[in-house]
Formats: structure tokens, sequence, C-alpha cells
């Protein structure tokens, strides 16, 4: 019945070569000579690396076996990985307490997903949890003690070990970050003063040297007899190296914001730190979530650094296994493999940081 | 009516700098007395209300609100800034909280009012200024007018003796300013003691107890309306009069 009508009203499309793909094309990739040339070349070097790579990691690879000897000479040898796994996971920390590990990632992850899903009650309940429950149990589950058997942290390693270290860096980095920062905006000279200097120190080296003078300079410093862990030396470099460059972010996000803001909370009577924790923090830190998030996934990659000081992270941990005489020759299997895993934790983070973005998005 | 005397600045002296802001300021204003403060751009008028509850420091002389005499004793300047509600030209809600939120933050920080207890007296404030059906929303969807009234609200919620108005009005477009001053109107005439720096002469007209004229940082005059507009004594208030007028 209504299609007559529809059929006698005269519909103008706009022309065919300016919307679909055919539009988008033109408009994107062949706009103008210099374009074309550049996305023929893309196309020759995509065409060139991508069927190569594909047939070596996936259709020449071996999968199934046990030993090098059953790898094709052609593909990847992910044997490699599958036989080193537990070492690359949990490096040499003991098979039989393996379980402390895993439930620990268990808690982990139901908690994290709880938190993720949208609308559910007492997620600051769980956050809490997640802030200061999980990090003290997780001490006893992994070191050991209350009736667990001590497992030393010369012990920890691979994937594991790199979570621990990104984990602190990152979990305790941030309030030492905010901290700083107001410290270095405070109107008290001392204050001021010594957080400029705190963070201008650990910013002004790198973190390999951070890490040495954290494992061999420092004892020297230490009374004899006193003598930290190791692992707690390089938690405590790599935390206050993460925490001086966030403090610089966070105190970007503070300066941005405008001084009526500041103003309308003390004219209503808010003491500083009310001020701070309730109107000034939650906007400037939301203005700067993509830099921390940044900070956050260059820790988790400089993590790989704590190789120098002779803990063998998820990276060392691959190198090495690399160098067993069994497995010589397969480094290249364990380089794409933690790129993958160490690109799916950065990938992570990021789309975080650009969900909690839209979600706290309330307009200026 | 007894009258009890809620601010006095004597002898009030502030520079910035080289720059002397506030020369020899005195002041008396009295419980329920509205007191409209103009004057050109740069004459001293902001700096002076902003010196009542300290978000600026004088430097000589001396401001007593109610019986205090502010000092940097962060105890009395937070429980006097309780007191004294404030609202800003450009507004200052705080963007990350619904309007709701913005408003019962400090009577629940501050005042440690129950949370309920604070919720509804918030929805009776913004339902005065008439913006009850935006208490959910964000201030960047409301209007300027919806905006400064929710302001007004904010300030209102704390129970303040005192209020204090920066030029409430200059950042609206010409047809929200009177939905501003509807609300600043029936606040005076509930009784608040009200300084307001405005160049809304018509509402300074209608509403002022006393019109102070402030250049270069001097009260210059201090009338009755009726007097200020038909008897100005000094030259400055006569040349400002015939600019605006």
């Amino acid at each position: 019945m209504n299609t007559e009508i529809k059929d006698s009203i005269e519909v103008t499309k706009p022309p065919i070569a300016s919307i679909g793909i055919i539009g988008w094309l033109r408009k994107n990739l062949f706009s103008s000579w210099s374009n074309t040339i550049l996305t023929l070349l893309g196309i020759y070097i995509l065409y060139s690396i991508i069927p190569s790579f594909i047939s070596w990691a996936f259709i020449d690879a071996s999968f199934v076996g046990s030993t090098k000897q059953e790898c094709s000479k052609e593909g990847a040898c992910w044997i490699f990985i599958k036989e080193n796994l537990k070492l690359i996971f949990y490096g040499l920390y003991p098979s039989e307490e393996l379980w402390r590990i895993n439930s620990m990632y268990f808690v982990l992850l139901v908690c994290g997903i709880y938190i993720l899903i949208p609308n559910l009650k007492y997620k600051g309940w769980v956050g809490s949890f997640l802030l200061i429950l999980f990090p003290i149990l997780s001490v006893v589950m992994f070191s050991g003690g209350f009736g667990l058997e001590t497992v030393e942290t010369r012990l920890w390693g691979g994937l594991f070990l790199t979570l621990v270290i990104a984990g602190v860096g990152i979990v305790l980095s941030l309030p030492i970050g905010v901290m700083l920062a107001l410290g270095r905006r405070s109107k008290l000279p001392v204050v001021s003063l010594l957080s400029t200097i705190f963070i201008e120190i650990w910013r002004g080296v790198p973190l390999i040297t951070v890490l040495f003078m954290a494992s061999n300079m420092f004892p020297l410093f230490m009374p004899e007899g006193v003598n930290f862990d190791k692992l707690i030396r390089a938690l405590i470099g790599v935390m206050f190296f993460s925490a001086a460059y966030l403090a610089e972010v966070v105190r970007g996000g503070l300066q941005a914001m405008p001084k009526g803001q500041y103003e309308a909370a003390q004219a209503m009577g808010l003491s500083y730190w009310r001020m701070m924790a309730l109107v000034i923090l939650p906007q400037s830190l939301k203005m700067v979530i993509p830099a921390i998030i940044g900070s956050f996934i260059a820790i988790f990659k400089d993590t790989t650094l704590v190789l120098v000081i002779g803990l063998f992270d998820f990276l060392g941990i691959i190198q090495f296994v690399g160098t067993n005489p069994d497995w010589l020759g397969f480094s290249h299997e364990g380089y794409v493999f933690a790129a993958v895993i160490f690109w799916i934790f950065c990938f992570g983070m990021s789309r975080y940081s650009q969900n909690l973005e839209k979600k706290l998005d309330t307009g200026r | 009516m007894t009258t009890e005397l809620m601010i006095e600045m004597n002898n009030v002296h502030k520079w910035f700098g080289d720059l002397h802001v506030l020369n020899d300021v005195n002041l008396k204003v009295n419980k329920s007395e509205k007191i409209v403060i103009c004057g050109p751009s740069g004459s001293g008028k902001s700096t002076l209300i902003r010196c009542i509850n300290r978000l600026e420091e004088h430097q000589r002389g001396e401001i007593i609100v109610e019986g205090t005499e502010l000092t940097n004793d962060s105890r009395s300047i937070e429980r006097i800034r309780g007191e004294v509600g404030m609202v800003f030209q450009q507004f200052n809600l705080f963007p990350h909280l619904s309007i709701l939120d913005n408003v019962t933050l400090a009577p629940i920080w501050v005042r440690k009012t129950p949370k309920a207890q604070a919720i509804d007296k918030a929805m009776e404030y913004l339902k005065r200024v008439q913006i009850d059906d935006q208490a959910y929303k964000y201030p960047s969807q409301l209007s300027g007018g919806q905006q400064q009234r929710a302001a007004i609200a904010r300030a209102l919620c704390m129970e303040p003796r005192i209020m204090l108005f920066d030029e409430p009005t200059s950042a609206l477009d010409p047809e929200m300013i009177k939905e501003v001053l509807d609300v600043m109107v029936g606040l005076a005439e509930g009784g608040m003691t009200m300084i307001v720096v405005t160049h809304e002469m018509g509402f300074a007209k209608e509403v002022a107890d006393k019109i102070i004229f402030m250049d270069e940082g001097q009260i210059v005059e201090a009338k009755s309306p009726d007097d200020f507009f038909n008897n100005p004594e000094s030259e400055r208030t006569k040349m400002f009069l015939s600019q605006i007028l």
C-alpha cells in the first residue's frame, strides 16, 4: 500500500563515488598522487611481510610434541614455549607450591571481572579488598609463613615476577606520586623544596642505574648484618622511579584546574585535604588519565630491566631458557611470544583507560 | 529590632605588589542589611568582598566577621567560611558532580549533616531556586542562569548568616539575568544579610539599604539608594552614574 506513495517521491542519492567503500577509498587512500604512491607502497610492504609471517607462525609451525627434534625446520617451534611454560610463567617457584600463585591469580581475576561489570553493588568493598587485603594476603601466600612453606624470592620468576613488580610499582606509585605533586605545589617552602628535589633526583636517573644502586650500592650504606631482600630493594626503586614521573603528570593536571574551583571549595569551608580529595583531585586526575596509564604501561615494560640485577622476570627467563642446550636456537619464538603477552597486557590497560575516560566524562 | 553587627572592617589596606587595591576601607554591616557595591573595574570591589571570607588576605587593619577577627588561624577561617556563603561570577560549580552532589557536598563534609537529611534540605533549596527538576544533571547540561541558581542553592544549603555575591549576573546572557536577580530579591526579602557587587542598578534601587561606590581602592560614597542616585556628592560618582544610567 505504502510503496506506491514512496515510489512517487523522488529520492536523490549522493553520487556513488562519494559514499560507501569507494568514497572512503578515494578520500583516504587515493586523494592525491603522493597519497596513492604511499598507499601502494604500504600494500606492498604488508604483502611481503604478513604472508611469510603467517606461514612461519602458523602454517609451517609445529605445535605437537615434546622435543626439539619434532620441530619442522621451516616454521616456528611452539613446542619450545609449551615445554618451558612453567618456567616462563612461574620461574623456579616449586611445582608443588604453584597452587598458591594460581589461587591468587584466581582471586584477582574474579575481583577484576566483578569490578569491570557495570552497575554491581559493593564495588567499593571489592576495590578496597584488592588494594588493602589482597596485597597483604599475597605477601603471605607467595613468600610463606602461617604454616605455608617459605619460598625465597630468588626462586620467583617469569611472568609472575613481572606482575609482582609491575603491580607493586603501579599500585604504590600513584598515591606517592599524588602526594609528591601536592607537595611540590605546597605553599610551605620546605615541603615544596623537598618534593621538588626528590622528584628531580629520581627523574634525572635512568631506571637501570636506580636498579644497580638498589642492588649493589644500597647494601654498602646499611649497617653490617642488616640486609633487605633484593626483590624488595628493586621494588622500592621501581616504585619511587615511577612515582616521580607520575608526580609530574599529576602536577600537570593540578595546574590545569581553574582557580575558581579552588575558591569555590574554600569558600564553602572545606579544609585543604577535603578540598583536594573531593573537588580538585577527582577532576585533575580525570584530566590526566591517558598520561597516567601511559606511565603505567611504561613501568610495566620497564620491569624487564630487573634482569640486570639478576632477577629473572618474564623476558629474562625467556632469554635464559633459550640458552638451555636442549633448546638452543629458538629465541625467535621466545621473543615473539614475549611480545604478544606484553602487548596483550599493555593493550588491555590502554583499552581500560579509554573506558574509564568515557565513563567519567561529565562534560565541563 | 535590635541591630546586630555582622561585619566590621576598620582601616583595611591591601596591596597586590605595588598596587594599592584597598585603601583605608571602613565598613559596618548590620544583620539583614543589603549592601550593593559598584564602581569601575579594577576599583577593588571584588577584592573587598573576597577579603570578608579570606579568599584574599588583607595586610593592614582589621576585619571582624560575627565577632571573630580574621587571622591566619585556619580553624576559625573555615568556621567563618561556613557562615558566609559566596556566589561567583563564573558560578564555579564542580563539573564532576551532579547538581545534587554539588549542593550537598559542604553540608555533608563540613557540617557533618547525615546524607539523607542533607539531600532533603538540598531539594528544598533547589525547589526554592526552581531547579529541583535538574538535580540529577551535571552542571554542563544546564544553562548559565540555571547554573548560577544552583550555585546560590549550594551556598544557601550551608544556611549562612551572610551572603556575598561577586558580580553574579555579569557572565549571563541578558535573558537569564532576571531569573537570577529574582532569586536574589526573594532572598533579600527573607531577611538575609547580603553584600552584592553588581552593575545592575535596577536591583540596587529595589533591594539595597546602602549603595557603596568604590574607586581606586577607596570607598568614595556610601548612601541610601535615593541619595545615591539623586544627590551624589563626589565628582567621580557623578561621572560613573552618567556613564551607566
